[in-house]
């Protein structure tokens, strides 16, 4: 892999190097361009173009937190930050529902952990909560980031997710798509919220895990002070 | 606008321009990218006294739900000016101009977002004109063409314009306000770089074929040096973000 990762452009033109075209590039007249703005990257075999900004797009296998926005007789349509409203069925939840019964289960407004289980090709995205760890969240409080910052905030095999877990002593689900849900002490909270806003923030300087550390000791000192006084 | 001023002397003994441009020569233009932390992508442009700032939303789900294309996105651009933008307070909401000018700027991006990729949604383009002296759809285009690229919209190629005019009996590039409004004519030109294509083109005012041919000439070759800035806007937002992803 190249050492510095450039930025690319719409309708630049992009030099395969052997490889094969992957997401974001397209061919004219046997000529690879690039189709949206993002860093190249070469991934076995192929070259890929990573986007640096942009909506969430729906990927198999993603956990998404959704709010219900809808009920129907055999399924609720959720809103998980993407292009689309993404449909849940009843058969597709931990719960015996009958028919017309979805409301008593989740309802307009609630906020779950789902899974997406297939996207087609013309972009219908279906959900699942059939699987340990989806569930109705109760409780807590819900931000929302760029889903592109999603990787920084849980950091290299979880390490910040872990950080912000262990030092505000909260519980942390973060959604593929840029969703989160914190939950815990009102102060603690706080502390998450604004660790996050600093991550996406600054995710580009170095020492970011330093200085979230910073930042939560700082506040829990703080708040220990106040808590003194 | 318009009205004719037989007095105003537009270009001097010199060839110098009421506002000491020569006749090929580009106002100053600055661009930013991601200036609004709300829309999924936006852009401010500044070209001579032209203030301009574009917004982009989506892909998102259509409303109304009957305007929903089950092959494709649409793109819906919405062009306004502010009432303050002009001299003479401009009565806010869409007039003729307006709409139709939503309608050449919708069709002029819709030809390069590869809309096939989203389905079924829409994606919604603003562009408010804060402050105008001639040439707004052109530099409103081009902020667009910027926004689209910040929200990480797919798309061929961006887009860029530039228009031409003929003042004086002369050929010249860009009109200001004054020429605009007491010059013979105006040709806004807007291109696909890379290949050239002509996405939007319009004239306002008599030119002969020659004079067209000159005019759209000298704006294609001026939309070139303004492609150069959009892509150097771009790169200054994202840098950083470049070299987030290096440390991973």
């Amino acid at each position: 892999m190249e050492k510095i990762r450039e930025i690319v452009l719409p309708g630049e033109e992009i030099d395969l190097m052997g490889n094969k075209p992957g997401n974001g590039i397209y061919i004219e007249n046997g000529k690879a361009y690039v189709e949206y703005l993002g860093v190249k990257t070469v991934k076995s075999g192929y070259l890929n173009i990573i986007p640096l900004s942009g909506r969430y797009q729906p990927q198999k296998g993603d956990k998404v937190i959704g709010k219900v926005v809808d009920i129907m007789p055999s399924n609720w349509v959720v809103d998980i930050n993407a292009p689309y409203l993404a449909p849940l069925h009843v058969n597709d939840t931990p719960w015996k529902v009958d028919f017309g019964d979805t409301g008593k289960y989740l309802n307009v407004g609630d906020t779950i952990i789902a899974k997406i289980m297939s996207v087609n090709e013309v972009k219908q995205v279906w959900l699942t909560m059939k699987e340990p760890g989806l569930r109705k969240l109760e409780g807590g409080h819900v931000i929302t980031v760029s889903p592109t910052k999603v990787p920084r905030i849980i950091g290299k095999d979880g390490s910040m997710i872990k950080i912000l877990k262990d030092m505000t002593n909260s519980k942390i689900y973060v959604g593929q798509n840029g969703i989160i849900w914190i939950d815990g002490s009102i102060d603690s909270i706080l502390k998450v919220v604004g660790a996050i806003r600093l991550i996406e923030r600054e995710a580009h300087i170095i020492g970011l895990t330093d200085r979230v550390k910073d930042f939560l000791s700082k506040n829990k000192k703080e708040n220990d002070e106040n808590g003194r006084n | 606008m318009g009205g004719i001023n037989k007095d105003i002397k537009l270009i001097d003994e010199n060839g110098k321009r009421i506002d000491g441009r020569s006749f090929n020569e580009l106002r100053p233009i600055k661009i930013e990218a991601g200036v609004l932390e709300r829309a999924d992508g936006s852009a401010y442009i500044e070209w001579g006294n032209n203030k301009i700032i574009a917004a982009v939303y989506g892909p998102r789900e259509v409303y109304p739900k009957h305007m929903q294309d089950p092959s494709r996105a649409v793109l819906r651009a919405r062009y306004n000016m502010a009432a303050f933008s002009v001299d003479e307070r401009k009565k806010p909401g869409p007039d003729r101009r307006s709409i139709e000018l939503s309608l050449v700027i919708s069709n002029a991006l819709s030809s390069v977002v590869l809309l096939e990729q989203f389905p079924r949604t829409a994606i919604d383009v603003f562009i408010e004109v804060l402050q105008a002296d001639a040439g707004t759809r052109i530099a409103g285009l081009t902020a667009a063409s910027v926004a689209l690229a910040d929200a990480g919209i797919p798309m061929k190629d961006l887009i860029v314009g530039c228009a031409a005019g003929k003042v004086d009996n002369t050929v010249v590039l860009d009109l200001n306000k004054e020429e605009d409004n007491y010059g013979q004519a105006d040709l806004p030109v807007a291109i696909i770089p890379r290949t050239k294509e002509i996405v939007l083109f319009q004239m306002d005012g008599d030119m002969t074929f020659d004079e067209v041919e000159m005019g759209l000439n000298m704006a294609i070759d001026a939309a070139l040096k303004v492609y150069e800035l959009q892509k150097d806007a771009l790169r200054r937002k994202y840098i950083n973000l470049a070299q987030e992803d290096e440390q991973q």
